[in-house]
């Protein structure tokens, strides 16, 4: 069996993003105005449950971001991602057709036989369950698993606490019962209390999924039999990619003309704001079904540079990115041409006028560096309407390719299921608790970043 | 004692520190009391507590402020501290009223001046609804506004500074307060506003009116104040009768203020020799109005109107006017952040606009500027040795870095300040040893002659000396001549040579600053000259 | 105030132009005049002549930008850009791929849009400000943390989940209000009240927040710190003065869509099968009916310019510190 990876250019940039992170990171430590204000949002407890919640999905994210090529037969898709591997490998396969949550049969009937050999009509069994258990038993076993997975969760938790702890004292030279003490009754500099219950509170309920998936679907099956979970996790990455990169794209011309328009003003200024209310006068749905359906004759005239599937998908989901990109640029643009005019009336930047500094050099050095406030507040604070307005840009169909999972594609096709009789309600319902925790964490996160950036707080 | 109109009795005031348990105390035991009839200024630099000391008056603190619990306030036998809501709403505006600082924004801007005075006769319901229009003419005609009937349908932006303030303390005094607290009511008007402002209050103070003033400026409360009380890092330092304390001040704090207040006595200084080092002759900066369809240029205005003078080397040259005078315009054409339309600028004999093609190296190199506002002139994410550097980096094309740091070094050390500094950030810093950063930042490229934009009028009273004595320390080692812009009289007489004073973009009168001051030839000097409060006149008290 | 006006319209004109070129290229980039044609007849009758025939009726045999074969002005008049941009700035809208007749359409369904989007805009307004005073008047209190928690919750639910939740709810299980569908008159208010009511709830969670952050702003003040000087209970604080200068920016922020509402929401529109002009919009762009999609983006981008300009003058209307022009 052969496994190369076979990245996709969406890996490739997530991954390249990592870096970047880490690299502010870096930068972060070593200049102590910024890290004064995100140690303002460690503090907070409920921005610290936001953080964790953030990092669990991004981390899913990351898995699905590694992919691989196994030769062998018993994988149909043409690519794998590593989250694929670590996920159940009943979650993984699919069944007939649609199935309620933690069910044992299909949820339509069709023709079965019995031992007998006579045909009759009810509700066939799922795979991997060999036998057909009464509601009861079906119900106590799912119990004793869902307790198992509690305790699983739990020891995890504690291990990596324990872990946690022994570095902690090591540093900080104090007894490891002590830490556990500040920990535990909020005494510590940063949000640790609440940094370790949602720790422990992710892993019991990741743990519990993970076990009831070896043999049951959690959140049911779709029309076509995919694990409905199995779905929701995988459009984790793209609601991901989308909220992060689009902003992204969208930074660099955002920065670069809004600082150019206000600080020199006259013809440039008059230029970029041409360019961005004209952009902002198109209707966006125009842009970006034109530029999807350029998107699509490109492929289509090239198909040998797009071989598989997923490759095509996920150029169309760049494609989405940058198009997003360009509708929404002109707001940042703005906000920062705001600011650098403010800041041209500043002292310092006359001072460094006088002192014979070049423009460009103004620029960088005392323009850009005081309005990145604005531009991690805003990167912050997109984030979140950007995979809110995905799910809508599906139901239109100018959004991601449909055979990408996506929580707009589940939720477009939840439309017609919640017409059926009798209702399907699980893709939905899965969808939007997922897409709501992501989102709601991003919130949280947004408004501390605003209160800890804001020069006016 | 029983006559005594307000109490404060042990006043502690604290605020938590943000993500913690503990507190800050910003106003610490603090009891002082005001007779009826009588003024009490509190005397404080900033931070000492004194504006929250009488906020608290009328419970107008911060919603986090935490009040000691021995803490009183006694007026006409109640505790104000302990009433409730709605008994303090019926005291504010009819018993005790309150005049603040800034009158642009402590009015409503979106609401004309008449109806924010009506609006406390209507809260009160002293007077009937027909009768209000006509109670608010005559608080303002009382208060010396002449055009009433304008003022009252007027915006606050649409009026000048010295008449929102009369226009605040006629909302002060629209219900007959008892007791009228004043916090900084001058302190961002020019000094000839200003002084007809005093003469308000004491003819208020003369009609019997109760006031607790409150400034950092001594000499002003000294025209008003019966009884002193100063206040340093929350606590009363001293707290007198204004005749004894004037007379004979008994803490050190209170000596170092009273010796900080401004001498118009003239130093009289050495005289240097013709060198010139900056010459301006006919200096016109107009700025064209724009109106109508085309943007067609209608009108000019004349921010600076044909000023000539020269500077010599080692020289101090003050330029002096209240706000709107043009002195700013003057000193930012000089160094070419605002564009001159007609005369000539002169640097070393050269004029400035062909300094740009010249082969004696760039303009910058001559004339720097210290700016007003040490707070705003540093950019508070580079750090000292950065901000010091950068025009170095600009000028000359490649130094090493251990060069340069031995220049900061250097610099540093002129300024008097510490050469660990250099890597720290601005905001460490208070607001004097920002201005020294700001002096040695300018000084990094060896001008000739030195800019000064009001450098001592964000600071406190005890550091602006000190920074003053430092700028004649440099100019006495280093032989650099100073432009020194500034609407202080006093700073005037301590450090210049030479005095032109400015009125509405014109030179209204020039020459050596003992001549100047000593023997002001034009009426608008002698106006100038005789609004400044100073310890002079305190013998007239 | 007059000039002013004029002046921005001038300004106006090089967006319009810009914008219709872009528009332009954008739409003849996907499909050229030969695909068109292909699509309308369909498959089976494509020969060379029947599409020529076709692209003549319609106006399409001409080249796209500049034309060799004319003479002197020709060259750029006689061409489908040109023709094609002069009817629209003449408002002579023509007719749509399939003969209808743009302008008449267009009047019939702006009105189901504008009763849509009218009393949507108008009755969140009056909800948000409501509660965003209520948030600020008992600010510090448990009912400013409880409306905090719940406007964040109610952010970070997609809007698409109101509205198919409304209609399962209200739709299917309550049989309310029928699920989609629209006719005219005063039976229009049966279709109208659950779009009207879920678009006003889904946007309770932003329009509280913002309008609390503008007010709590506006309440650090220093002219706050006068009024309650005077003696003023807070109520009257929060009515007479934080309120009028606090809607200034709110103000702006309205007046900027109101134009933009002609054209209605593409989403309730689609999901309630209101025939308003969003829906007309989106109907164009999958059908790739090019008359329709460039008359509504030309229409669109003159009511955009329209609101910048209308919240200049409101605002030097409602703000006594600017003045326009002078």
């Amino acid at each position: 069996m052969k496994v190369h990876p076979s990245f996709l250019v969406s890996d490739y940039l997530l991954w390249a993003l990592v870096v970047a992170v880490l690299v502010y990171v870096v930068y972060v430590c070593k200049n102590r105005h910024l890290l004064e204000s995100w140690s303002l949002i460690a503090k907070n407890s409920i921005t610290m449950v936001a953080v964790v919640v953030f990092c669990f999905y991004f981390f899913i994210c990351l898995l699905d971001s590694i992919h691989l090529r196994i030769d062998s037969k018993s994988y149909s898709r043409d690519q794998v991602s590593v989250l694929d591997l670590v996920l159940p490998s009943h979650m993984v396969q699919s069944e007939t057709t649609y199935s309620a949550p933690l069910s044992q049969s299909l949820y339509v009937k069709s023709l079965l036989s019995d031992h007998a050999g006579n045909s009759y009509r009810g509700h066939a069994l799922l795979l991997g369950n060999k036998a057909r258990l009464s509601t009861k038993s079906l119900r106590i076993r799912q119990s004793l698993l869902i307790l198992e997975g509690v305790i699983i969760g739990l020891a995890l938790g504690l291990f990596c606490h324990i872990l946690f702890l022994i570095i902690f004292s090591y540093k900080k030279n104090i007894s490891i019962w002590s830490c556990f003490n500040n920990i535990w009754q909020g005494k510590t500099r940063f949000a640790l209390k609440s940094f370790w219950l949602t720790m422990f509170g992710c892993f019991i309920v990741l743990s519990v999924m993970f076990l009831l998936s070896i043999n049951y679907h959690v959140m049911g099956t779709t029309q076509v039999g995919v694990d409905v979970l199995y779905e929701t996790l995988k459009s984790i990455r793209t609601g991901i990619v989308i909220g992060t990169f689009t902003t992204v794209f969208m930074l660099p011309f955002a920065l670069v003309l809004g600082s150019m328009a206000g600080y020199f003003g006259s013809i440039y200024d008059d230029v970029i704001q041409y360019i961005y209310i004209t952009l902002s006068s198109i209707p966006g749905v125009l842009l970006i079904s034109a530029v999807i359906l350029v998107m699509q004759v490109y492929i289509n005239q090239h198909a040998e540079l797009f071989p598989t599937v997923s490759m095509r998908a996920d150029i169309r989901l760049i494609a989405l990115c940058i198009v997003l990109g360009i509708t929404s640029w002109a707001t940042l643009c703005r906000l920062i041409r705001a600011e650098t005019l403010k800041l041209k009336q500043m002292d310092y930047v006359a001072a460094a006028k006088t002192q014979g500094v070049k423009p460009i050099s103004i620029l960088f050095k005392h323009i850009l560096p005081n309005v990145m406030h604005i531009v991690i507040i805003t990167v912050v604070l997109d984030f979140s309407s950007l995979v809110l307005a995905e799910a809508v840009l599906s139901y239109v169909g100018v959004g991601v390719d449909p055979s990408t999972f996506s929580w707009g594609n589940m939720i477009n096709s939840a439309r017609l299921e919640m017409a059926r009789e009798p209702v399907v309600w699980w893709p939905l319902l899965s969808a939007m608790l997922v897409m709501f925790g992501l989102v709601l964490s991003a919130n949280l996160l947004a408004d501390s970043v605003r209160d800890a950036f804001d020069p006016k707080h | 004692m029983s006559d005594a109109l307000i109490k404060v009795k042990n006043l502690t005031i604290k605020f938590p520190v943000k993500n913690s348990t503990s507190y800050t105390t910003v106003v610490d035991d603090v009891s002082f009391k005001i007779n009826a009839g009588e003024c009490v200024g509190i005397v404080g630099e900033s931070g000492s507590g004194k504006t929250l000391t009488a906020l608290s008056l009328l419970q107008l603190l911060p919603l986090s402020a935490v009040i000691g619990d021995n803490s009183s306030v006694i007026f006409n036998g109640n505790d104000l501290l302990s009433l409730t809501q709605k008994e303090v709403m019926k005291l504010r505006g009819s018993d005790i009223a309150v005049v603040f600082q800034d009158a642009i924004t402590a009015l409503n801007p979106v609401k004309t001046i008449g109806w924010q005075i009506a609006e406390v006769l209507r809260v009160h319901q002293i007077v009937k609804n027909k009768d209000i229009k006509s109670s608010v003419y005559k608080l303002l005609q009382d208060v010396g506004i002449c055009d009433v009937s304008r003022c009252y349908l007027s915006y606050p932006h649409e009026l000048s500074g010295g008449m929102r303030q009369r226009a605040m303390i006629a909302m002060a005094l629209a219900c007959k307060p008892k007791l009228l607290i004043l916090d900084e009511p001058t302190t961002s008007l020019d000094v000839t506003v200003q002084a007809k402002i005093i003469d308000l209050l004491k003819d208020l103070q003369q009609q019997g009116m109760a006031m607790l003033f409150i400034s950092h400026d001594l000499s002003v409360v000294s025209k008003l104040a019966d009884y002193i009380v100063v206040m340093k890092d929350s606590t009363v330092v001293e707290q007198n009768k204004a005749s004894d304390f004037f007379i004979n001040p008994t803490s050190s704090y209170s000596k170092m203020l009273l010796s900080s207040l401004p001498n118009l006595k003239v130093q009289q200084k050495i005289p240097v020799k013709k060198e010139n080092i900056v010459l301006v002759d006919g200096l016109k900066v107009h700025f064209p109005i724009k109106k109508g369809l085309l943007q067609r240029t209608s009108g000019y205005v004349a921010a600076v109107n044909n000023v000539s003078f020269t500077v010599n080397k080692g020289e101090t040259l003050a330029i002096v006017g209240e706000s709107g005078s043009g002195k700013t315009t003057v000193a930012k054409s000089l160094v070419r952040l605002l564009n001159a339309t007609s005369g000539s600028i002169s640097l070393n004999g050269i004029k400035l606009s062909s300094w740009i093609n010249s082969k004696n190296g760039p303009w910058h190199r001559n004339i720097q500027m210290v700016y007003q506002d040490p707070y705003t002139a540093l950019n508070p994410r580079m750090r000292v040795f950065d901000s010091i550097v950068e025009g170095m980096l600009a000028q000359i094309k490649s130094i090493s870095r251990n060069d340069l740091i031995a220049k900061v070094d250097m610099l540093l050390e002129q300024v008097g300040l510490s050469l660990e500094y250099k890597w720290r950030f601005p905001h460490e810093f208070s607001g004097g040893e920002r201005q020294r950063i700001c002096i040695a930042r300018a000084l990094a490229l060896n001008p000739g002659c030195l800019i000064l934009d009001e450098p001592t009028s964000a600071l406190d009273v005890s550091t602006q000396n000190k920074l003053l004595d430092l700028l004649l320390g440099i100019q006495e080692q280093l032989g650099i001549s100073y432009i020194l812009i500034t609407h202080n009289i006093a700073v005037v007489a301590m450090m210049a040579h030479k005095v032109v004073v400015m009125h509405n973009g014109n030179t209204i009168e020039h020459g050596s600053s003992y001549d100047v001051l000593q023997n002001p030839t034009e009426e608008y000097t002698k106006t100038l000259l005789g609004s400044v409060p100073t310890i002079n006149s305190l013998k007239e008290v | 105030m007059i000039s002013y006006i004029i002046r921005r319209i001038v300004y106006a004109i090089p967006i319009v132009i810009g914008v219709n070129i872009i528009t332009f290229m954008l739409f003849f980039m996907v499909n050229t005049p030969d695909d068109m044609a292909r699509m309308y007849l369909g498959d089976k009758h494509v020969t060379p002549s029947a599409i020529s025939r076709w692209k003549h009726d319609q106006g399409y045999d001409l080249p796209l930008f500049y034309n060799s074969d004319a003479s002197a002005i020709g060259h750029v008049t006689d061409t489908l850009f040109f023709n094609k941009s002069l009817d629209l700035f003449t408002f002579n809208f023509g007719s749509s791929s399939q003969g209808r007749d743009i302008s008449h359409d267009i009047w019939q369904r702006m009105w189901p849009s504008l009763a849509l989007a009218v009393p949507t805009l108008i009755l969140g307004l009056m909800v948000n400000l409501s509660f965003a005073l209520l948030i600020v008047l008992f600010k510090g209190s448990y009912i400013d943390t409880f409306f905090s928690i719940v406007t964040v919750i109610m952010m970070s639910i997609s809007g698409l989940f109101y509205i198919i939740f409304g209609q399962y709810i209200f739709g299917k299980i309550l049989m309310m209000v029928p699920i989609s569908g629209y006719q005219d008159g005063l039976s229009s208010f049966r279709f109208l009240l659950l779009p009207v009511v879920i678009g006003v709830v889904g946007g309770i969670g932003m329009g509280v927040r913002w309008y609390r952050t503008i007010f709590l702003e506006e309440m650090q003040k220093d002219y706050v710190r006068t009024a309650r000087s005077k003696g003023l209970p807070e109520f009257s604080v929060l009515f007479n003065h934080v309120l009028k200068n606090g809607s200034l920016p709110i103000v702006t922020g309205i007046v900027v869509i109101i134009p933009s509402l002609f054209l209605g929401s593409l989403i309730m529109e689609s999901f309630f099968g209101i025939p308003g002009l969003g829906s007309y919009t989106l109907d164009a762009i999958s059908q790739q009916d090019f008359n329709i999609v460039r008359v509504m983006v030309f229409i669109g981008t003159l009511l955009y310019i329209l609101g910048l300009i209308l919240t200049d003058i409101v605002y030097a209307f409602v703000d006594p510190r600017i003045k326009i022009g002078a």
